[in-house]
């Protein structure tokens, strides 16, 4: 299972990566995994508001639906479109495949570090 | 298999109608083209049906312990009474004094059904369960509107229950928030508290729960939301647990949906008809659709003419055939079979919650999965080569690879011992060969359909080639 070292990690396996102040989301390798095929997903619209700890979008996969928790609070500046019709992005290629982007970044969730994120996943195992 | 309009030969017919003895009439020109429908005769439709019945598994076929949907047998009597006459040949717009008997049959079951929820009115108007528990959501939307009270925009649903309360409280126009459960499977009261206020128009609970487990501290709970202005909906879901000994009007509910075809033995899962027949406290009596033969002073109808009747004759016919004393045996006669293979179960497989539970149980694979990499959906489908309809997989969502198991009341021990056996079966053998089950089923009609694809590129109407 992949978990890269310079991103970030909440403990419901959303991933982060901060880039000139604009927080770029994902699901990770795990939590691709745990959910098997991802068939559908619901997003939000660029200038939406996102906040932390809260549900940004959901996910569907053969088994069930997921919320999407977002790590952080802030606006929406752009959605990965290309994941409505090829959803299943999310499994060939977790961390290649971001959801959304958030700007005016104010509050974020406790993030792990993939060391302590590896720790998680094999709790959770 | 062809469907039924590929069998399809044009001219071929089956003339079953008398000669016309009565003046042609045309109906007015609004259909342009000619209508699409098969043509076959009596006996390819005869054969194409029962062809779909041996491709399939019935609760005429064998155990069906699927949770959450109480397969119970129905019995036969039930049906002869929805085929009488009297309530086959009749038409929704037939004058109401040539049909008493048919408003007899729903103000009698509306009476028993009371009785047994504690509740004051009725309606047999919505179709189903999930239809149930709009129209009830929307009586208590209407109950605050009436009030003016517009500030209540929240509707509280708590994790264990059942999948379908959040899409109604969110197709009624509210936000749902959702609260977690303790770890006894119960509503976490704490939680609970931190949520209650005056943007809470009400809440949503299914008791038992969808975890099988009897919400001990449900006068508490009620008298929680009613204390800040919020009004309590039932979800009917699980009342085979619990009809006769104890009525949710008495847990402090003020509206309830009960799913007629599953509590009360009508024939369910291929689709319907089926019947949530809602019921609420007097306050809210005035806000019951109207309904064909039926008294209801609302202005809200959800369905056409008086809902699905003959789910409602069944019912009846049901409710009369127990009796005062039937009623209360058969939900005591769930719960004892879902302990016993539970009980039976317990040594190979591993039960989520190690309490006494009511009519329904979930195991919890996930230590199993560990040990042996077969997953829950492999059991399942190992069971269909085994003759028996898999369990409820992957619900409740706060299970991790869920199987829920409702044998219900009609289920012999002799049943029971030969399921709990066949799951014993199943643990050894994802010990000894598990690549066998990841395959399974072997000896179905069909192998693994593939969901994925059915999931992300639906073909949902048949076109002719």
């Amino acid at each position: 299972m992949a978990i890269p070292n310079e991103l970030r990690y909440t403990k419901d396996h959303e991933w982060l990566k901060e880039e000139d102040g604009v927080a770029v989301i994902g699901i990770t390798d795990f939590a691709q995994n745990a959910l098997g095929d991802v068939v559908f997903i619901n997003l939000p619209e660029a200038g939406d508001e996102v906040v932390a700890g809260e549900s940004f979008g959901d996910v569907e996969s053969v088994k069930a639906v997921s919320d999407l928790l977002s790590p952080v609070s802030g606006i929406v500046k752009a959605v990965n479109e290309e994941l409505i019709d090829a959803p299943e992005m999310l499994n060939s290629d977790p961390y290649g495949a971001w959801i959304i982007k958030v700007e005016q970044v104010t509050d974020r969730e406790e993030l792990l570090d993939a060391d302590d994120y590896e720790t998680l996943c094999a709790e959770e195992g | 298999m062809k469907l039924i309009f590929e069998k399809s030969v044009p001219g071929r017919h089956s003339s079953l109608l008398p000669a016309c003895d009565v003046p042609a009439y045309e109906l007015p020109e609004m259909r342009q083209e000619p209508l699409d429908l098969p043509e076959l005769c009596e006996n390819d439709v005869s054969r194409h049906y029962t062809q779909l019945c041996q491709r399939v598994h019935g609760v005429n076929c064998g155990f069906y312990p699927l949770g959450s949907c109480t397969m119970k047998y129905n019995p036969r009597i039930d049906e002869e009474m929805a085929a009488l006459p009297g309530f086959t040949n009749i038409h929704p717009l037939a004058p109401a004094a040539s049909v008493e008997g048919c408003r007899e049959v729903l103000e009698l079951a509306a009476k028993y059904l009371c009785e047994i929820s504690g509740m004051d009115g009725m309606t047999f108007q919505p179709a189903a369960g999930a239809h149930g528990e709009f129209t009830g959501v929307l009586l208590i939307k209407q109950y605050h509107a009436s009030r003016g009270d517009t500030a209540r925009t929240k509707i509280i649903v708590p994790d264990s229950a059942h999948g379908t309360n959040p899409a109604t409280a969110a197709m009624c126009g509210y936000d749902v928030v959702n609260v977690a459960s303790a770890p006894d499977g119960c509503v976490d009261l704490d939680a609970l508290k931190a949520v209650l206020g005056p943007d809470i128009a009400g809440l949503m609970l299914t008791n038992p729960n969808t975890v099988g487990i009897f919400d001990k501290n449900i006068l508490e709970i009620t008298r929680l939301v009613h204390e800040c202005g919020g009004l309590c909906y039932y979800d009917g879901a699980n009342l085979n647990a619990v009809m006769g000994h104890v009525r949710p009007g008495d847990m402090g509910f003020d509206c309830i949906h009960m799913n007629l075809h599953k509590t009360f033995a009508t024939p369910h899962g291929g689709g319907g008809p089926g019947a949530g027949a809602v019921g609420c406290k007097d306050f809210l009596k005035k806000f019951l659709p109207k309904s064909a033969l039926m008294e209801g002073e609302g202005s809200i109808q959800v369905r056409g003419f008086a809902g699905n009747f003959l789910v409602v004759v069944r019912a009846l016919a049901y409710l009369m055939t127990l009796g005062k004393e039937g009623v209360p045996e058969a939900s005591t006669n769930a719960v004892l079979n879902a302990n016993y293979l539970m009980e039976k179960i317990k040594g190979t497989f591993t039960p989520a919650f190690d309490r006494v539970c009511m009519h329904e149980f979930v195991l919890d694979l996930s230590e199993f999965k560990k040990e042996t990499g077969v997953s829950a959906l492999d059991v399942a489908k190992t069971l269909i080569d085994n003759g028996m309809h898999p369990p409820t997989m992957y619900f409740p969502l706060i299970v991790h690879e869920a199987l829920m198991l409702e044998p219900t009341e009609t289920e012999s021990r002799e049943t029971l011992d030969e399921a709990a056996e066949i799951f014993r079966k199943l643990y050894d053998l994802a010990h000894k060969d598990p690549e066998y089950m990841h395959n399974a089923p072997h000896h179905a009609q069909i192998g693994r359909p593939d969901e994925v694809g059915a999931a992300r590129n639906p073909i949902v109407r048949w076109t002719r080639a």
